[in-house]
């Protein structure tokens, strides 16, 4: 989860043998990215028709049905399919509600970051020079500390909110962005067409807009996915720590925190998100794989 | 030697240049939390007070010259005294340092004790249901948030099992659900890379030589494998160190250890900020020494890398 440590993401064994069933591999590996992709698209499809699929409202108190277990005829005569929590409200509304947070935070962060990395480090690639000594120095001592320590101490200072929130998180995964991509423009810079296109007069914008960007943006996919993972866990663990969305907006990181006093009586609450909160990072985080795999093998050793 | 010294330079000033983007970046966010001496006073405080306060605190002057007063102060490891302690906060720190190391180091310990034989065992047995299942354990590892695991844990061992104490720093039963939480993801690392490190190195031609001559596999694989796939997993374990530190903030939060991360948590909802800052500064500090020292190590280790 959230380090600011890039760990080499392993290669799987199915390529080590690849060779001759490689392309069956392709295709086991665009069968299950699919399936990761229909798995966001309907968690967002949730979360955007929360209000509608939510059979009760989730931020709306019953103190008689109170940390009742999941059933389908409460104290109040109706359904509460995965139980109410500590102030009685309905844990499936609150989760549905909870994707919402998870996946503003995690878009939002990641457009942030992607926008902050990407530049800087297609800017250093192609400037050079002290640009590049600049922006690596700062990214080389930002992953050489804990960030979440940092994010911590930022927000705690600051005050929780939701742009501090999404600055911080996606600020915290922008030297990933920089790094590959600056690899990657250093050799797209050196290449003959941006010699030529300079030799005909055209302007470096247009260069990098028109002829590096393209070049890079499935790179640029892959990271962002993988860090959309971590930017889901993040908000959820600084939600956890209270640090996050603020109650009583539903968020699946500050309701496992809810629910950790009564872990022992009403397990439902906590449990419920935090299981969705699991499976989505693994599914995300194994998208990116799969993606990876398909669009840019090279970066397995990255 | 000359390229040495240069190596150990270079990477000497990388450290240092790390530690002066925390404190500045720490100095940046404290001043723009706004003004402390209305933390430090009654409601009702005179402006003579204020005025007093803010000149005790060097906050009348100049934003630069209140920079340079406390680079001075970090470089003398000063952060100030803990509104809550009423303490030096340094001391405070440095206090719940020792509950922080032994669960980090425990659960370092733990990581790399059950990754690596379980990464081994997962390359030689490629492809078997162990395998599988081991590898589809360490994936679930890897992405789970480590504070749901910790609940998980709790749940399932503490509550229902009653194996194991749920919280609190006691007798060495109180260490192995935080340890466990706090390395599980470096061990799905270790374990994930130690097996694919291997596989690699199983394919080499040195590897189908000692097969030829007739070795037994077990030695091929521990006398001629494993040593040459044990330096990368080498370079991740070393890193894993650091992740641990970011990690147990919220493994202590869980667990409710008396370590510096819960101290952090609980000085933010104080808004004991020279606290907050001097856990924040601490932890870097310790964190960059800690990638400094294996990136010495690591240069001494591998004699390729040494004279970039």
């Amino acid at each position: 989860m959230a380090s600011s440590i890039p760990v080499s993401v392993p290669a799987d064994a199915l390529s080590v043998g690849g060779g001759p069933r490689g392309g069956s591999v392709a295709r086991r590996t665009r069968r299950l990215l699919t399936a990761g992709a229909g798995f966001v698209l309907l968690l967002g499809l949730v979360a955007g028709a929360a209000p509608w699929l939510s059979p009760h409202d989730p931020v709306r108190q019953s103190l008689r049905g109170r940390l009742a277990a999941p059933t389908l005829e409460g104290a109040d005569g109706r359904a509460h399919p995965l139980g109410t929590d500590h102030l009685g409200r309905d844990v499936l509304s609150r989760t549905l509600y909870g994707a919402r947070v998870s996946l503003l935070v995690g878009f939002a962060a990641v457009a942030v970051g992607s926008l902050v990395g990407g530049a800087l480090g297609i800017l250093a690639g192609y400037r050079g020079g002290w640009t590049d000594s600049v922006v690596m120095t700062v990214a080389d001592a930002q992953l050489a500390f804990p960030f979440v320590l940092l994010a911590i101490g930022i927000i705690g200072v600051l005050g929780p909110s939701f742009p501090t929130l999404v600055a911080v998180i996606g600020l915290s995964g922008w030297v990933d962005y920089a790094r590959v991509l600056r690899s990657q423009v250093l050799v797209l810079r050196s290449r003959e067409f941006v010699d030529a296109i300079l030799a005909l007069g055209g302007a470096v914008p247009r260069i990098v807009a028109r002829h590096i960007l393209p070049n890079v943006l499935s790179t640029l996919v892959v990271i962002a996915t993988l860090q959309l993972a971590r930017a889901i866990v993040l908000e959820a663990t600084l939600s956890f720590l209270g640090l996050g969305i603020q109650p009583p907006t539903p968020s699946w990181g500050g309701m496992i925190q809810e629910g950790r006093e009564y872990l022992d009586s009403a397990w439902w609450i906590s449990i419920f998100p935090g299981c969705l909160l699991l499976l989505t990072s693994l599914v995300v985080s194994r998208s990116g794989d799969w993606l990876r795999d398909l669009l840019d093998p090279t970066l397995r050793s990255e | 030697m000359r390229a040495l010294l240069t190596f150990l330079a270079s990477r000497l000033t990388r450290a240092l240049i790390a530690v002066w983007l925390v404190s500045t970046v720490v100095f940046v966010v404290m001043r723009l939390s706004g003004d402390p001496v209305p933390l430090l006073l009654p409601p009702d405080a005179p402006r003579s007070e204020y005025a007093r306060v803010a000149k005790e605190l060097g906050t009348d002057r100049a934003l630069p010259v209140q920079y340079a007063v406390f680079l001075g102060h970090v470089v003398q490891a000063d952060f100030g005294r803990s509104i809550h302690f009423r303490e030096p906060a340094m001391r405070v720190a440095v206090g719940y340092l020792p509950a922080t190391a032994q669960l980090g180091l425990t659960a370092f310990a733990l990581a790399v004790l059950v990754a690596v034989p379980v990464g081994v065992i997962s390359a030689v047995r490629r492809n078997t249901l162990v395998d599988h299942a081991v590898m589809a354990v360490a994936l679930v590892g890897q992405s789970a948030p480590t504070f749901f695991l910790g609940i998980l844990f709790i749940l399932v061992l503490s509550l229902k099992a009653g194996l194991l104490p749920t919280s609190g720093r006691g007798d060495w039963t109180h260490l192995v659900l935080p340890a466990l939480t706090l390395g599980a993801f470096s061990m799905a690392s270790i374990a994930r890379l130690t097996r694919s490190a291997l596989l690699e190195v199983l394919r080499q031609d040195y590897v189908r030589t000692a097969r030829a001559k007739g070795l037994r596999e077990w030695r091929v694989v521990a006398k001629h494998a494993f040593r040459n796939a044990a330096i990368p997993v080498l370079t991740i374990t070393g890193l894993q160190l650091g992740t641990l530190l970011g990690l147990s903030v919220v493994t202590e939060t869980v667990f409710a250890w008396p370590g510096l991360g819960r101290l952090a948590i609980h000085s933010i909802y104080n808004r004991d900020y020279p606290v907050v800052q001097c856990v924040v500064f601490l932890s870097a500090l310790v964190f960059v020494v800690i990638n400094f020292a294996i990136e010495i190590a690591y240069g001494f280790l591998d004699p390729r890398i040494r004279p970039r």
